[in-house]
């Protein structure tokens, strides 16, 4: 496969892992020091450096879901990831698109967020993984809560 | 507006569905004798920086004057009415210009300006009698305190320090003590009523109690040191915890809150809890509020403000403003940023608040008679030794019945 099917597929993967509640292997996307961040374009052009998701190591991304399933009070919800074919530049970098529907427990359906990955993309053994992956969203505003990664 | 109870220690639900308070919300309490919190200072640096903000629904522009002051008001040109600016912040260099008509203002608010005032070649115009200087947007009162900016319509407002009081602005002074820097900005859209999360800030009792991770990394229990500062006329509060001591809490684990998961629950990377001590006073949670709609928050080394906005009866914008200092070492930023995994609408905190206010709208929507119960630490909104109270709660019905007249 060549690099632009195989960071589709990597994409697809990651999406499904998501959308199928399949957090626990979220983390395996990730080298084990990594940045995972979630913020904004505003954020992003002012050169404002926090995320609303802050995590530097796979560790770190582990506690995000462990936190999900044991620790955090939210309303049981579900994504569907619609990801767009990423732009593969020279080197590492890669971008791509993506939308993401929010689906409550009571069948509220919302667009909840859109925006582009903004991807550093290594081989690691035989397969591909997320050095970084930086999510930035194109809207600031965000209904309710965050609680499932994006 | 239907009855009050007698006593502090009840709300009806009505006060949280009620249109008509909404809209006398706006009026007399916003728009009312308050200070309410509008920017930093240092979002507007440089002579003619302006930024748009809101003073509960109403849209208002702060701008930094040539003379250096600040000024501030209504984002709403005299003519027709349309917003003068239609972007978050910039630079002007003399005047504003209304988009709609192309009418000026000052960076002061007055109207300077009306395009083709005398009609062209003699026909159209305005008419003789039209006096700029009696027209414009309403003007706001600023004042500063530790770089924040506030606002005021009512003639009626105690000036700022006075307002504050000097236990608020020394608690303000404490973590507020030197230039920010801001780290990142997001807004949480909450479903509710306004006054649902105000009080939920306000709320020592539930800290422990709803937050896992407050409780299980003791960031804030119920059994720890600290307490809760209400003011004499219950507007603003400080609650604050200080770091835990002993090794054993039995306080805390006696009463077997779901929360408390300490042993069972660990997080891989606990880099998310180290912390210093910056303020240097062992006090490792500070939340402060100033009515009606500001917070400052310092939990362990993650310092936020929080400005509150109702849109709605049953929707409020909670916009959040990250900052750290501007002489933090990269260190200190990184820590920063690993502790704002706690807050914001992601947060492992701060989602539950998010979640929570819109529990009691719906759970309450076909009971606007019943009342919720606010009665830990007594009736009254007095400052006390514990959190185990729900005394700062009390002490915001007690600004908003003196502001509302009931």
């Amino acid at each position: 496969m060549d690099r632009l099917s195989r960071i589709a597929t990597l994409n697809a993967d990651y999406a499904r892992c998501i959308d199928d509640d399949r957090l626990e292997e979220w983390p395996g996307f990730f080298l084990e020091h990594c940045l995972y961040k979630i913020t904004t374009a505003d954020n992003v052009a002012k050169g404002y450096e926090a995320g609303l998701v802050y995590a530097d190591s796979r560790a770190m991304l582990q506690d995000r879901v462990s936190a999900l399933r044991q620790a955090n009070i939210y309303e049981r919800q579900r994504y569907r990831h619609i990801v767009g074919l990423p732009a593969v530049g020279e080197g590492e970098a890669t971008e791509t698109p993506f939308l993401v529907v929010r689906i409550m427990r009571d069948g509220k359906m919302d667009l909840f967020a859109t925006g582009r990955y903004l991807d550093k993309i290594v081989e690691e053994g035989k397969s591909l993984k997320f050095a970084e992956r930086v999510v930035v969203c194109d809207s600031s505003r965000f209904d309710t809560l965050l609680a499932i990664p994006l | 507006m239907g009855p009050w109870p007698a006593t502090l220690a009840r709300v009806p639900y009505w006060v949280y569905q009620d249109p008509g308070v909404l809209s006398d919300e706006q009026r007399r309490i916003f728009e009312g004798p308050v200070w309410n919190f509008l920017c930093l200072e240092m979002e507007i640096p440089g002579k003619g920086d302006w930024r748009a903000t809101h003073m509960g629904a109403m849209p208002v522009v702060v701008a930094r004057d040539t003379d250096g002051g600040i000024r501030a008001f209504e984002n709403r040109c005299a003519h027709r009415g349309a917003l003068i600016c239609i972007e978050d912040s910039g630079n002007v260099e003399r005047a504003f210009h209304c988009v709609y008509h192309a009418w000026r203002y000052d960076l002061k608010g007055n109207l300077i300006g009306v395009a083709f005032r005398d009609g062209v070649n003699g026909k159209g115009g305005m008419g003789k009698s039209f006096r700029m200087e009696e027209h414009g947007p309403r003007k706001l009162r600023t004042a500063t305190a530790c770089g924040l900016v506030f606002g005021t319509l009512s003639p009626d407002t105690p000036p700022l320090e006075e307002y504050l009081g000097e236990e608020i602005l020394g608690r303000m002074k404490r973590v507020l003590k030197k230039p920010v820097r801001i780290l990142g900005k997001f807004t949480q859209a909450l479903p509710n009523n306004w006054k649902l999360y105000i009080e939920n800030v306000k709320d020592t009792y539930h800290a422990s109690l709803l937050h896992t991770f407050f409780a299980t990394f003791r960031i804030t229990r119920l059994s720890q040191g600290g307490g809760v500062i209400v003011t004499g006329s219950g507007a603003h509060h400080v609650s604050a915890t200080k770091a835990p001591t002993a090794a054993k809490d039995a306080a805390f684990s006696k009463e077997a809150v779901p929360t408390n998961k300490e042993g069972s629950y660990r997080l891989a990377d606990a880099s998310l809890l180290e912390n210093v001590d910056e303020f240097g006073d062992g006090i490792q949670l500070q939340i402060l509020s100033v009515f009606p709609g500001f917070v400052l928050q310092q939990i362990h080394n993650c310092l936020a403000v929080r400005q509150v906005l109702p849109k709605g009866v049953e929707a409020t914008e909670l916009n959040w403003t990250y900052i750290g200092f501007e002489d933090d070492t990269p260190e200190l930023r990184r820590m920063r940023m690993r502790q704002a995994n706690l807050v914001g609408p992601a947060g492992f905190v701060s989602m539950e608040d998010g979640a929570v206010g819109g529990f009691v709208q719906r759970a309450t929507a076909t009971a606007p008679d019943a009342q919720s119960i606010v009665e830990m630490g007594g009736e009254l909104a007095e400052s006390q030794d514990t959190r185990a109270t729900e005394a700062s709660v009390r002490g915001f019905w007690k600004a908003w019945r003196a502001c509302m007249g009931v």
